[in-house]
């Protein structure tokens, strides 16, 4: 092959216009351990997938096997229509990854790294320069081209690892934890560049952070050992996540039983004297109702707010729901009776 | 894409002292071997115009230049080699090149031809040497080429065996022990040739590196002999690339 092949157009994938990324049954095993176990997605164009799981979920092996650093054990994975077992060559040349720790090669300077980078994907000599400068100024590392990368902060070394990621605009972008390392403002402004980067390319980024999922994704995908738990897109999250409690206090608080008469209430909680937690069905909003009858009967009204679900609460309730049932369920089989 | 791997590699080695340290090394010792052959020469010198058959120039100075050269070499580059693959590992580097759009095949290429080229570097040096001799003395140059051939493939099988051994584990240091136990253990291996039978005899003449390396320099030319460095040479490079596929599938 070429050093200097072109990069093909990224419409010119085969299967799909669409879609860049698609897993299907893909399974991988650690000895007898499960890490990934038979998951399936497809990203398309113009969409940024968060994975989000708790520590040794899979997402970082599932990432991995997407980037063909590790071979799934079974199942397909095909990156811009282009499977990465059997045309590596052409479904990397899509494909840029930045793993756990970002490979950066502590002895070269900042340009140097990035330059061999670019060579290394196959960027042609004319272009390489434009390449480097773009990515440089993305990720905010021009004043430190010169610079040795071992010399560096972490948080700047991890900017590296997203320019590297990013130097030949590959139509598929993985990134493993990206924003770890970073200080506040840098976390803004790696979130802005993925959402714009996330317009035109397929992105996949795990993390634990769970606001960076509702600030960059458009869908979520949650993983717990090895499991997909959900895939929602951020709108049907943002949905789960409206409230379904209303916080409400009186001067001269009603009865308990003419709270419960409201339209959707379906239990009245008394926190302290006067002050209520109202649980209603999501559908229905009775704010506006209790505002008014509070105002008709001169309950005098001191506090109403709806009590917000945050995301935090929707990641533990699925993933400690889901390991309570696999640790039964894996009760059951002989060698790991000893353990639990 | 071979090329910039082995670019980057060659570097690599001259951005720490540790390159240039070992050409300075290898040429002070060489030199000082060099100049006490010289020394011999020059004593024994006389005697040489009695006898019937004497050696040649060549023969008494430049054919231990490449003896020494091997066994120094064979002390220096595991070191040189144990960086290649398991430090890429041990640092977690290894991802920025097996998610690039280039081969198994070319990394490991690659990272053998920037080191090879490093050799390259270094038998320039070691050729001043003999050819310093022209100014003063005729030279058998078919003897010296012979020569050159021979340490180029023997220090090109050293190395393919350094690669793969580096392959093989995430720990410089163990890469490089490994390395040095394998190719000297091929080099003394028919040492105890007379104590253990013919069959065995055969089998560890022929896999001996020293027994394919001196006849050439002494200037017989067999192609057995090369073909025994090419196949050396050629199995350690499969072997590594096999051993890097490996690494994907299994943990």
């Amino acid at each position: 092959m070429p050093a200097n092949q072109p990069l093909p157009p990224p419409g010119n994938s085969r299967i799909n216009h669409e879609t860049l990324i698609s897993a299907k049954n893909v399974s991988r095993y650690y000895g007898d351990k499960k890490a990934v176990n038979n998951i399936s997605f497809e990203v398309k164009r113009g969409e940024v997938l968060g994975l989000l799981g708790p520590n040794g979920a899979g997402k970082s092996t599932t990432m991995q096997m997407l980037t063909g650093n590790l071979a799934p054990s079974n199942g397909q994975i095909s990156i811009s229509g282009f499977d990465i077992l059997e045309e590596p060559k052409n479904a990397k040349n899509h494909l840029g990854y930045l793993p756990e720790h970002p490979p950066v090669y502590k002895e070269l300077t900042v340009d140097e790294y990035l330059l061999y980078c670019a060579k290394l994907n196959r960027i042609t000599r004319r272009h390489q320069k434009e390449a480097m400068a773009l990515a440089k100024a993305r990720c905010d590392l021009e004043k430190v081209g010169k610079r040795l990368i071992g010399n560096l902060s972490k948080g700047y070394q991890q900017r590296i690892g997203i320019a590297q990621a990013i130097i030949h605009s590959p139509a598929v972008i993985i990134l493993d934890e990206p924003t770890v390392g970073l200080d506040p403002m840098q976390i803004k402004q790696i979130r802005a560049l993925i959402r714009e980067l996330g317009n035109d390319h397929s992105i996949i980024l795990s993390t634990h952070i769970l606001p960076e999922v509702t600030a960059t994704c458009d869908r979520v995908l949650i993983i717990n050992q090895g499991n997909i738990m959900m895939t929602e897109s951020i709108g049907d999250l943002q949905q789960r996540l409206l409230s379904s409690s209303l916080i409400v206090a009186f001067k001269t608080p009603p009865p308990t039983q003419a709270l419960k008469q409201f339209d959707g209430i379906s239990h009245v909680e008394e926190i302290e004297t006067g002050r209520y937690r109202l649980h209603h069905s999501p559908e229905i909003d009775p704010s506006e109702d209790i505002v008014l009858q509070s105002v008709k009967k001169h309950w005098r009204l001191t506090e109403i707010q709806p009590e917000k679900l945050s995301l935090e609460e929707i990641f533990l309730d699925i993933t400690c729901t889901e390991n309570d049932s696999t640790q039964v369920h894996a009760g059951k089989q002989p060698h790991q009776k000893a353990s639990i | 894409m071979i090329f910039v791997l082995a670019w980057r590699e060659l570097r690599n080695l001259f951005l720490s002292p540790l390159a240039w340290s070992i050409l300075a090394i290898v040429q002070f010792l060489l030199g000082y071997l060099f100049l006490g052959q010289v020394d011999l020469y020059l004593q024994v010198q006389a005697q040489l115009g009695t006898m019937q058959n004497p050696p040649s120039l060549t023969q008494l100075i430049i054919a231990p230049v490449f003896s020494n050269a091997a066994i120094i070499l064979l002390l220096i580059i595991p070191l040189l080699t144990m960086r290649l693959i398991a430090e890429e590992k041990r640092n977690q580097t290894l991802a920025l090149l097996l998610s690039a759009p280039i081969s198994m095949t070319e990394i490991i290429l690659g990272k053998y031809l920037g080191v090879m080229s490093f050799i390259f570097i270094n038998l320039f040096f070691i050729a001043l040497m003999p050819f310093s001799l022209m100014a003063s003395g005729n030279l058998d140059m078919g003897m010296i080429f012979s020569g050159f051939v021979a340490l180029t493939l023997l220090l090109a099988s050293f190395v393919a065996t350094g690669v793969y051994m580096s392959t093989i584990t995430s720990q410089p240091t163990i890469a490089a022990v490994s390395t040095f136990g394998f190719l000297l253990l091929l080099w003394v291996i028919d040492w105890s040739a007379g104590i253990t039978n013919t069959q065995t005899t055969e089998l560890t003449q022929y896999l001996s590196m020293l027994k394919h390396y001196q006849p050439l320099i002494d200037g017989v030319f067999k192609s057995s002999d090369v073909i025994y460095y090419l196949l050396f040479i050629s199995t350690f490079l499969i072997l590594s690339i096999r051993r890097l596929h490996a690494d994907r599938l299994q943990h």
